[in-house]
């Protein structure tokens, strides 16, 4: 019975994306392009939730601060008004160096509230948003001078709420095109993809990657074995953003538009529920429910509205379903921790008395 | 007994009303006029902010699940103005209606609340936040009739926003208004305003709120003498919920407006900051915290629209309302492990 349980959420979407694909009427081949750019666009958010949840610190929610690290880099890359590659290449060591820091203040934040990652790391998330909103809807043209004046809105302060980088999306298009479904797409970001899950991979079988589990298992026996705890912690907070800031730039360089003000919120939900989707608990993740979860969620993305607007004529019903469906993932995933949780506390109790 | 703790959070906030009251004196603004209107955001707000008090009491912590609370008054709302209810008489109903509501849905997040103890505010958070889709397919497909709250075209679903103008908009907000020179009180609002917080006064020195204050303190005490913790907690659930369903008919009210779908997406977010200012915490919350950190987060924020918008960039106040509300938010998470790592030493 035990065995079946990680089964259990994956199989539910399986039904639900069924029922969607039926009701929505549509064909194969618009599904899979549009999996082919959801996939391209998502998997590396939920690659970065892997390592936080090694390190037993759940969900990190704050990986919106990587994203805004790659929106900065971004931003400031077409500011300077570069070429496409070179302003790709710019734009991804900045995001990285940007990424590293601001992953460092994320990590010594949590360690300080150890027990409520969780929620610590969501208001993180909104706090990086609001000072991110600080600088460039208020600062720049008042106090940062910026390169190009076209970036600014036409009063001078701010920037302007949306940047086009069509030519980082046009960077890809001729190398190793291949075709899913109806969309025409290249091979590279999905090697990308693929180079950056095994590195998750390697990473978790690494000398640190045991310590994280180590951690992970229990902070204070880890600390008793001579683990760093607090520096172990903070290095998978590090890896995380780094990774949810490439995350990032690949969403991005899909999409070919910049919402400067917009583009980052709400990744952090979706991409644990995708995550958790996959079969993913707020203790153990794997590669393999990243891979599950993005396509098993991501199906369901794409059916609901269609299916909204087919059974209701109200495309907003769909919408409306799907993010039901993405916070109840997580709270459904509460539920099971916890009873998993109680199970475990009531075995190491059983353990110390006997 | 009721000594205000000065911590970090108090400090940023104060130091912050004394910037921009000094900035307020370069601006050509009444300060009597600004006293006017905080008075009214003051009780606006801050019945949401004391709806926190009961869960925070009973050890639940600050209830992040507010938006369902808030979805119940509004479909208390939305009754009485169906009903074309005018006046007193539509404010009324509009509570009446709404604690009922509030009732069922208190109840329910009670159920999820027990299952998930220990994890209550990432949990709340959640619920929070997962019930509003929900409310949304409710206010698509709800057979409401009134055409003033129905979308203009196509007449099927509520609008975003449905004015209040004809029903109940402002209707506390304009009894027994007394004025004293410039100085115009709204009697009628204040009033309501301390009822609710005196009933919710007068709960905790009942037999009642006395065993659930003694929960928080030391729930395994409290159960090995027999009480049905979960029971209490369930009525303290509840009883949050009603009054963040009263919390925001009067919030509407004065903001002349219903807002229905993503409306109250962000709301638990202000209403907890301002009971952490108000020097209230994890597991004790007073009246007095409720009322003076409602005044002083409104307060401050009602001052910072008049400079932003002199200094020609009117996003900025809304911009540093978000950060001073959520850093003081984390500052509590942060703060309080700290104080957990002593407890264990």
């Amino acid at each position: 019975m035990n065995k079946y349980r990680s089964y259990y959420v994956p199989f539910f979407f399986i039904i639900l994306s069924i029922v969607g694909i039926i009701a929505a009427n549509v064909s194969m081949d618009f599904i899979l392009g549009q999996l082919y750019s959801r996939f391209v666009r998502n998997t590396i958010f939920l690659l970065a939730l892997i390592i936080p949840i090694l390190s037993g610190m759940g969900i990190n929610f704050a990986i919106t601060i990587g994203a805004i690290a790659a929106q900065i880099a971004m931003v400031v890359a077409i500011d300077m008004g570069l070429p496409g590659g070179r302003a790709l290449l710019l734009a991804t060591i900045m995001s990285i160096g940007l990424a590293i820091v601001f992953g460092n203040i994320v990590g010594f934040l949590l360690n300080k509230a150890k027990g409520k990652e969780m929620i610590a790391s969501i208001v993180i998330g909104f706090l990086g948003t609001n000072l991110y909103q600080l600088i460039f809807m208020v600062g720049y043209g008042t106090v940062i001078t910026p390169f190009n004046e076209d970036t600014l809105l036409t009063r001078g302060i701010g920037v302007k709420s949306m940047l086009d980088c069509m030519h980082f999306k046009t960077l890809f298009a001729g190398v190793m095109p291949i075709k899913i479904g109806n969309t025409e797409g290249s091979l590279v970001p999905i090697i990308i993809v693929l180079i950056l899950a095994s590195m998750v991979y390697l990473t978790s079988r690494s000398r640190v990657g045991y310590h994280m589990k180590a951690v992970g298992e229990d902070l204070e026996i880890a600390e008793k074995l001579g683990i760093d705890v607090d520096k172990t912690r903070r290095i998978s907070i590090v890896i995380s953003t780094v990774l949810a800031a490439l995350a990032h730039l690949m969403f991005v360089q899909d999409l070919g538009v910049i919402n400067v003000y917009s583009g980052h919120l709400n990744l952090d939900v979706f991409s644990a529920a995708a995550l958790l989707a996959g079969g993913a608990t707020f203790k153990k993740a794997t590669i393999k429910n990243a891979f599950v979860g993005i396509i098993l969620f991501h199906t369901l993305f794409i059916v609901s509205p269609l299916a909204g607007q087919n059974l209701f004529k109200n495309p907003a019903l769909g919408e409306y379903f799907r993010s039901f469906i993405a916070y109840g993932t997580i709270i459904f995933a509460l539920m099971m921790n916890l009873k998993y949780e109680k199970v475990r506390r009531t075995l190491v109790k059983a353990d110390v008395e006997t | 007994m009721k000594k205000i703790n000065i911590g970090l959070p108090q400090i940023i906030i104060i130091g912050y009303l004394l910037i921009l009251t000094i900035s307020l004196s370069f601006i050509d603004i009444p300060l009597i006029q600004m006293i006017n209107a905080s008075l009214i955001k003051w009780a606006m707000n801050g019945i949401l902010v004391l709806s926190l008090v009961p869960m925070i009491n009973i050890g639940v912590g600050r209830n992040f699940g507010l938006p369902i609370g808030i979805c119940a008054g509004l479909i208390g709302m939305c009754i009485a103005i169906e009903l074309r209810l005018e006046s007193w008489s539509g404010f009324l109903v509009a509570i009446l209606m709404g604690t009922v509501v509030a009732l069922v849905f208190g109840g329910i997040y009670s159920l999820i609340l027990n299952k998930l103890k220990g994890n209550e505010e990432i949990v709340g958070t959640f619920a929070g936040f997962s019930f509003i889709p929900i409310m949304n397919i409710f206010w698509t497909l709800a057979p409401f009739t009134n055409r003033q709250m129905l979308y203009p075209v196509g007449g099927q679903g509520l609008r975003p926003k449905i004015s209040l103008n004809q029903y109940f908009g402002g209707v506390l907000d304009n009894a027994w208004q007394v004025n004293i020179g410039e100085l115009v009180i709204p009697v009628g609002l204040l009033l309501f305003f301390a009822i609710l917080c005196l009933i919710v006064h007068l709960f905790f020195k009942t037999k009642l709120g006395t065993i659930m204050m003694a929960i928080a303190e030391n729930e395994a005490f409290v159960r090995l003498s027999g009480v049905n913790i979960n029971r209490y907690r369930t009525y303290a659930i509840i009883f949050s919920t009603a009054l963040a369903a009263i919390g925001i008919c009067v919030y509407a009210q004065s903001y002349g407006f219903v807002e229905l779908y993503n409306g109250p997406f962000m709301m638990a977010f202000p209403a907890v900051s301002a009971i952490l200012i108000g020097g209230a915490t994890r597991k004790k919350a007073t009246i007095f915290h409720a009322l003076i950190g409602a005044y002083l987060y409104q307060t401050t924020f009602l001052l910072s629209v008049p400079v932003a918008n002199a200094l020609l960039i009117p996003e900025m106040s809304e911009v540093i309302r978000m950060i001073v509300t959520n850093s003081i938010i984390l500052y509590a998470f942060l703060y309080e492990g700290r104080l957990k790592k002593n407890e264990q030493v």
